[in-house]
């Protein structure tokens, strides 16, 4: 081990008086215990509800962040949504897609005006479309996992970021989301990098004024994929 | 202004007579009070979330070198690389080793005060390795050659008209007809500048406000963006943190992450919150290919076992600051360190020494607020009060001060004789202030009468009050 090391650790072990075994050894059991544990804190009450209450929420929230969020059917709706909402944006039709196969192999074909390319961003990309691992209710916010199926550089580098979450995919708190990324990557096994995104860049930093689009994405879009069923919503005034 | 704790009362003096720093600093009152004070209204669990925040870190704190351990192998599990670092020294030499290697000409950097305290950016720079600052509020800082002033808002010191006029003076390469006058024009343009810097960048380092034990993972909390182009693009991932940063679980970071960004700047949550976790993975078609942690202890493992440990408990949201009245009236620059505000007056000594910085722990009025809108409930008074009865117990107290002092302790050790006396002084104070009843001069307190009035005493002294309300209640 490094002098370094040895330096701090020695430093640390008589800071905190350690040296009898004992009580060394219950030191490392409450350490063991709370890590295999990993209780929660408390948890806001926002964000314990229903399934349907946290898409809406989720949605609420998100726009209160200056993201914009659209709701479809389906995964084979996605291109048209997307073509939609270039225009709406007055974007060129040019895409640059995650390399899954689920945004792969979307009816593209139906939008023959919209030029998609799978892959990593390039820095002269203006649009990317890309999955999402989970929507955090609480506050609006995606999960986003990095994987060969999901470069990173998409999530930061294009003006334009359109994310696909699937309603069943929201969840109502982090923690929920942490279990999320148990379930999928089993436990001690994170992706190199998990992005939680609340709407789209932006800074403070002149004058305290808020600035959208400080270096990341200007626009943050979410189409949102109704696969479960829909509660009672107070809003619901059609498409 | 003279960047060292040592010429505080120098550079305090000259903080409030500036008034474009006046000017500036209005924008923390109006901004950060108001935000934080709506985002803690709307979340019913905020106290409970402060408490178990508070919680997490004593807990960890106390088991710091067990999870520092659980931490590092994680770390090592995932192919990353711990690089335990002493001192400011050892770590910018860690640092510069790694830039070296892989032949670093240009490095980004996500904001980091780790960073500051190490003085990284003047060490690679004496290395022919250009850092280049991408949040916006450091990148404007470090075109004017100036330290930040405040922990999260690195620029809050400056207004539109001085960046703009930074900005003319350094991006020579465009038009200089160009409108700049509005925040918008000034931050389109630092994003098409910075953008090319982050794609040529050979190693990008970021901070962290977390490191996760029991994932070994670093978190950085922005809003920018920035920091996760830093880290997406290089080669190389640097991450420097300081040891007191880790904590057990995912849980725990989500509970801490509840507090940060509403005590921070009044956000329900910041726009990006990036979990790091070694380096690329294989069929990862982006992202570094090292990820190294820079561990730097710098004076923490000594602050852990002395009365000072609580304020290892810090996340660095800067609500102390942001709440405290001699930060609005001298912003953060005259503090002479790296932390300013009550969370400075007590970290700098602890780093640096109490020889060092003196003066800081007694800039404080202790009207309490910033233990009161602190998410780790950290006693910032009762520290700072620590600081000065250690630094009059080191006989650094000045000479007059200490004569101050023993007369009044004198006094306050005989109640029978403090009484008649205060009362004398009173009659004296209000029979030389006359009908105004403010004094211009006063022998011995020409600190105070140079600036301002002494509104002279009135009435009764508080003792007499207090057994005349006794005698008429009964009790």
């Amino acid at each position: 081990m490094s002098a370094g090391r040895d330096a701090i650790m020695g430093g640390l072990r008589r800071a905190l008086k350690r040296g009898a075994e004992e009580s060394d050894a219950a030191a490392r059991q409450a350490v063991d215990r709370r890590l295999d544990a990993a209780t929660r804190g408390p948890v806001p009450a926002r964000a314990q509800v229903p399934p349907a209450a946290q898409v809406d929420l989720f949605e609420a929230m998100a726009v209160e962040q200056a993201a914009t969020v659209t709701r479809i059917p389906s995964l084979e709706a996605v291109p048209a949504a997307l073509a939609d909402y270039l225009k709406a944006a007055n974007l060129a039709p040019k895409v640059r897609l995650a390399p899954s196969p689920d945004l792969e192999n979307m009816p593209w074909d139906s939008q023959p005006l919209i030029e998609v390319e799978a892959g990593r961003a390039q820095g002269s990309d203006q649009v990317s479309l890309t999955g999402a691992v989970a929507g955090i209710a609480e506050t609006g916010t995606l999960m986003l996992a990095s994987g060969p199926e999901a470069p990173i550089t998409l999530n930061f580098l294009p003006d334009n970021h359109v994310v696909v979450l699937k309603a069943s995919q929201v969840v109502g708190a982090y923690e929920d989301g942490w279990d999320r990324l148990r379930e999928i990557y089993g436990r001690n096994a994170l992706p190199r990098a998990i992005n939680l995104i609340t709407g789209p860049s932006r800074t403070a930093d002149i004058e305290q004024t808020i600035q959208l689009g400080a270096h990341g994405p200007r626009r943050l879009h979410v189409l949102l994929i109704e696969d479960t069923e829909p509660g009672p919503r107070d809003d619901d005034d059609g498409p | 202004m003279d960047p060292s704790p040592r010429a505080f009362k120098a550079n305090a003096r000259e903080a409030v007579l500036d008034p474009q720093l006046k000017r500036a600093l209005a924008h923390v009152k109006v901004g950060f009070i108001g935000k934080r004070a709506k985002a803690v209204a709307r979340l019913p669990e905020f106290d409970a979330l402060r408490d178990a925040a508070r919680d997490i870190k004593i807990h960890t704190l106390d088991h710091l070198d067990l999870y520092l351990e659980r931490y590092e192998a994680r770390v090592t599990a995932q192919g990353g690389q711990v690089h335990w670092c002493p001192t400011a020294e050892d770590a910018r030499a860690a640092v510069l080793s790694i830039c070296q290697r892989v032949g670093a000409k240009t490095v980004t950097k996500g904001k980091s005060m780790i960073s500051e305290e190490i003085d990284l950016n003047q060490h690679l720079e004496a290395n022919g390795i250009t850092p280049v600052e991408t949040d916006l509020g450091e990148y404007i800082i470090q075109l004017r050659g100036e330290r930040p002033s405040h922990i999260i808002a690195p620029a809050v010191h400056l207004t539109k008209d001085l960046i703009e006029a930074d900005f003319r003076a350094h991006h020579r390469h465009l038009p200089p007809e160009r409108s700049l006058e509005e925040p918008r024009e000034l931050v389109e343009e630092a994003r098409g500048i910075l953008r090319e810097r982050f794609i040529a960048a050979d190693v990008g380092i970021t901070g962290a406000n977390f490191l996760v034990a029991e994932t070994g993972s670093s978190i950085i909390v922005t809003n920018e963006g920035n920091g996760d182009l830093t880290q997406a693009l290089p080669k190389v991932h640097i991450v420097i943190a300081s040891l007191e940063k880790v904590v057990p679980t995912l849980e725990d970071a989500a509970t801490i992450l509840r507090v940060l960004a509403r005590s921070a700047t009044g956000q329900e949550f910041s726009t990006y919150t990036t979990l790091s976790t070694g380096p690329k993975r294989p069929g990862d078609i982006d992202g570094p290919e090292e990820y190294h942690v820079i561990l730097l202890d710098n004076g923490r493992s000594e602050m852990l076992a002395g009365p000072f440990r609580d304020a290892l408990r810090c996340i660095r949201c800067g609500a102390c600051m942001n709440h405290c009245p001699v930060y609005h009236a001298i912003g953060g620059h005259a503090y002479g360190w790296v932390y300013p505000g009550p969370i400075g007056a007590v970290l700098t000594p602890g780093l640096i020494g109490i020889e060092e910085a003196g003066d800081l722990p007694n800039a404080s009025t202790f009207c309490g607020r910033c233990e009161a809108v602190c998410p780790v409930r950290i006693p910032l008074p009762k520290m700072m009060r620590h600081w000065r009865e250690r630094e009059f117990e080191r006989h650094l107290t000045p000479r007059a001060m200490r004569a101050g002092l023993g007369v009044w302790a004198f006094f306050a050790s005989r109640p029978e004789l403090y009484h008649r006396v205060t009362g004398w002084a009173m009659r004296l104070l209000a029979m030389l202030a006359g009908r105004k009843g403010r004094l211009r001069s006063l022998p011995l307190a020409g600190g105070w009468t140079q600036v301002r009035d002494l509104p002279a005493p009135q009435g009764r002294t508080f003792h007499a009050l207090w057994a005349a309300r006794n005698k008429r209640t009964g009790t």
